[in-house]
């Protein structure tokens, strides 16, 4: 279980990656964050977002047409 | 912002002032921001009333080849000789306002609170607001005035710089 959860569903570029970088500022260092999208650009950004900001990516998956991510809160 | 800060930087110079323009520099701008680089965004010329406090943005298909709007199944293009009749601006806008909502693309607004709150240097061009005679005060809050040798200046030390 994730310490927060972001719903990003019917958001697009970039409104997931600004409200996922919002929601982890209350996330404590070492702490998860889950973001629930739809937007399929999101799967390639996410990766991206984690590694210029140095947060890890620990998980990402897609179940029709809604995507997962899971990210700790590291930097 | 501090002089000896490690984070990478990108600056914009923002020229454009139509609503489908304001994007690119909007939408880039808050995402570097918040992948952690310092933005500085210098508004002249059109771009310039992208910091009026009152938004008031406008887009036009005249002159403008490329634009398709979704429609029925297909796309629409429409010839200049359309274009460029009374209300087509408007209608266009709205058209664009409306396919902006239902696809959950953020609004120019909304971008740019979130440009504000992820303190993003704004330098509104000096010459711009002398040539047009806009006033600082319809300006959003938050803003700086400086010139060309202020954005050289930011340009010289930032690792990407962007026009648009």
């Amino acid at each position: 279980m994730a310490d927060a959860v972001l719903d990003a569903k019917g958001l697009n570029c970039p409104l997931p990656i600004l409200k996922a970088k919002k929601a982890l500022k209350d996330v404590p260092s070492g702490g998860t964050l889950e973001i629930v999208a739809t937007d399929p650009g999101s799967v390639a950004d996410f990766e991206a977002f984690c590694r210029a900001t140095g947060n890890e990516l620990l998980d990402s998956k897609s179940d029709g047409g809604v995507y997962t991510f899971l990210i700790k809160h590291t930097s | 912002m501090s002089e000896e800060s490690n984070a990478k930087s990108m600056s914009i110079i923002v020229t454009k002032g139509s609503l489908d323009w304001a994007y690119p520099p909007f939408i880039l701008g808050t995402t570097a921001a918040a992948m952690g680089l310092e933005v500085s965004m210098f508004f002249t010329f059109y771009g310039l009333a992208l910091l009026k406090k009152d938004l008031k943005l406008q887009m036009t298909p005249l002159g403008n080849a490329a634009m398709e709007m979704p429609m029925m199944g297909g796309h629409m293009v429409m010839p200049n000789a359309m274009a460029m009749l009374p209300g087509v601006d408007a209608a266009a806008t709205v058209m664009m306002k409306n396919l902006i909502k239902k696809k959950g693309v953020a609004s120019i607004e909304e971008l740019r609170e979130a440009a504000v709150e992820s303190e993003i240097r704004m330098v509104a061009c000096q010459m711009t607001l002398d040539l047009f005679e806009y006033k600082r005060e319809d300006l959003i809050e938050g803003h700086e005035l400086g010139g060309a040798a202020t954005y050289i200046d930011i340009a010289t030390k930032s690792d990407i710089n962007l026009f648009i």
